[in-house]
């Protein structure tokens, strides 16, 4: 989908992350938006943006494992929980500046990722998928006995970000340290996706035995596809961790994994604007789901026994039928539909 | 003489009981184009997968340039300058076709993940633009300007198949292995195709191993031919003397057959 009168003239203009100028800047309109949040809005949605914006960055990490590569990985969650617990324990343990504990516990990560992810050079699909239920296992079963990393049952303090005097210690000022993390790392991970290794990657995805003859080594890239998945979550987790200001071992468990897999899948496989997109849709929907369970609780219906005593249930049950939802109606996701819009208003109203 | 290009020796191949290929010797030059045929089930396509490493021989060995590359693994052969096409399209369904042939730059590409996730800074973009520059060179040559930001999968069959001679070509191929380029296409898309491999071969300098079915097609281009039946080479020459051979007529109509135009 392409406007016409936008002519490149230049390889570079034609090899831009933006499609049209207009969209590029759309999108620094939208950040510079999004930093005027905290000035606007109260606590409760800079909680939920906040969420959005780690959880964002890690999913965005298992999107270019799953979507990208076209591996798979049930263990995200426990990568997004080491990343967690490394930057408390780089901060707490070695003094380290948690603004560079971050990415720090991000490589920690990776290195962690890179060495569960070598059962990927051998095994793919279903096999795959239990090896890394495997590390999901082990690694939580590490978080429970390290006390000397993670303060066993007793958890970690992790310390809010400082810069010189200044702590980003409230939800409005944590928000920006967020919001540049998540440019950052998507703005990475669409300069690696336009460039070598990352059309290695998708290479691999598509059809392995042809990379292969195009000299792209299937055992580096598919490992490092793990490499760069678990760094995204680490820094996603230790993003996380400081700023509930504590890591407890609980709640990296496969469930979290499971939602990683959902909001990849709900916003689009293989889309990096997809990822952010299902992350926002996964967070949102149990407060829409909260809404509409207490405006049911608070109507006529509520009063019926079997409303009243199944009411809890209707927010876990509206995500899982969201997912089936999406896997039969819209199986490439939040961003294909995005897409199909757009191009539906650009050719509005002759629709051919 | 100088050192072939290609050489294979006492090439073997067998699965389980079945040997696929049995003392193949041969040795193509630099610059010939050369044509490998055989009735189906000869092993034509087992002999490419060695020598572009998707099998390994069971005996004989794989010279490039006159180095042993038995033992080196398919992705390493890319980086000697061996590029091959398949019998069954191989391209990256979901990329767009510039992207297939980018990725055909892999080997001459030389920034990683970390500089390219920096675009901007660690000069991964320049190279980029200098790559571009000589992949819309092979765009341009093959006449597929108007498809390059199309999603590969969504094309049509013959445009697959320049897509992926384009992506081979990336490579900076010293040799090229196709393997059946005219395959299922028509008579102008066999010409044009034929007209391709000529040019790539003459102009570009590169030289072709090539498995073709077309008779008219590899008699009319080829240097050189060589005729495999059940594994076994039983013909190699110009075109004109394989034509003539009994044992490739043979191989080809049946004894019988052969009989009955008096050349067995």
């Amino acid at each position: 989908m392409h406007p016409c009168g936008d002519f490149r003239t230049s390889y570079r203009a034609d090899m831009t992350i933006f499609p049209t100028r207009a969209s590029a800047y759309a999108c620094v309109a939208g950040v510079l938006l999004l930093a005027a949040v905290p000035l606007v809005f109260d606590i409760y949605v800079l909680t939920l943006l906040i969420q959005i914006g780690y959880y964002g960055v890690a999913a965005l990490g298992l999107n270019i494992l799953v979507g990208f590569t076209g591996q798979i990985s049930l263990g995200h969650s426990a990568f997004f929980g080491f990343g967690a617990f490394a930057s408390a324990w780089l901060n707490n343990r070695f003094g380290i500046p948690v603004l560079l504990a971050i990415p720090l516990a991000g490589l920690m990560t990776a290195a962690v990722g890179v060495l569960f992810g070598v059962p990927a050079a051998r095994i793919k699909g279903l096999y795959l998928a239990i090896a890394t239920l495997a590390s999901q296992f082990i690694l939580q079963d590490f978080f429970a006995r390290a006390d000397w990393f993670t303060g066993g049952s007793a958890g970690a303090a992790a310390a809010p970000v400082a810069v010189g005097g200044f702590a980003f210690d409230t939800d409005q000022r944590y928000f920006y340290v967020v919001l540049v993390a998540v440019v950052a790392m998507y703005l990475g991970a669409a300069n690696l996706l336009r460039t070598r290794d990352g059309r290695a990657l998708v290479a691999v995805r598509d059809h392995y035995l042809s990379a292969e003859i195009m000299g792209i080594n299937l055992t580096r890239y598919r490992i490092l596809s793990f490499g760069i998945s678990s760094f995204y979550a680490g820094v996603g987790g230790a993003l996380f961790g400081h700023y509930l200001g504590f890591v407890s071992i609980e709640g990296f468990d496969i469930l979290l994994s499971i939602q990683f897999l959902g909001m990849i899948i709900i916003g689009g496989l293989g889309s990096i604007m997809g990822s952010i997109m299902g992350t926002a849709f996964l967070v949102l929907l149990p407060e829409v789901m909260e809404t509409a369970v207490k405006a049911l609780a608070a109507s006529g219906l509520g009063q019926m026994q079997a409303v009243a005593d199944g009411i809890v249930y209707f927010k876990e049950m509206a995500i899982g039928l969201a997912i089936i939802l999406f896997l039969i109606f819209e199986p490439d996701g939040l961003a294909h539909r995005w897409r199909q819009t757009k191009a539906y208003w650009k050719l509005y109203p002759f629709s051919y | 003489m100088a050192t072939p290009l290609l050489a294979g020796r006492g090439i073997s191949l067998s699965f389980g009981g079945i040997n696929a290929l049995d003392g193949v010797a041969f040795a193509v030059e630099k610059g010939e184009l050369f044509s490998i045929i055989g009735p189906n089930g000869a092993g034509k396509t087992s002999l490419l997968n060695c020598i572009s490493g998707r099998y390994r021989p069971t005996r004989g060995a794989v010279l490039l340039d006159g180095q042993d590359i038995t033992r080196r693994t398919t992705n390493q052969r890319a980086g000697l300058g061996i590029g091959r096409t398949f019998q069954n399209l191989a391209l990256f369904g979901h990329m767009t076709v510039l992207d297939n042939i980018m990725v055909g730059r892999h080997h001459q590409l030389s920034h990683g993940f970390l500089t390219g996730m920096i675009y901007w800074i660690g000069g991964a973009e320049r190279e980029e633009q200098t790559h571009r520059r000589e992949v819309e060179e092979i765009i341009d040559f093959l006449e597929i300007q108007h498809i390059r930001g199309e999603i590969a999968g969504t094309l049509p069959y013959g445009l697959r198949k320049r897509v992926e001679l384009a992506r081979a070509v990336a490579l900076k191929p010293r040799l090229l292995l196709l393997d059946e380029p005219m395959a299922g296409m028509n008579l102008e898309e066999k010409e044009d195709m034929a007209r391709y491999i000529i040019d790539l071969n003459e102009e570009w300098g590169i030289t072709v191993v090539m498995i073709e079915h077309d008779m008219g097609v590899v008699m009319d281009i080829s240097h050189r031919v060589m005729v495999l039946d059940f594994g076994k080479k039983i013909a190699e020459g110009i075109p004109e003397d394989v034509q003539r051979h009994p044992d490739v007529r043979r191989a080809y109509l049946g004894a019988d057959e052969a009989a009955l135009l008096g050349t067995a």
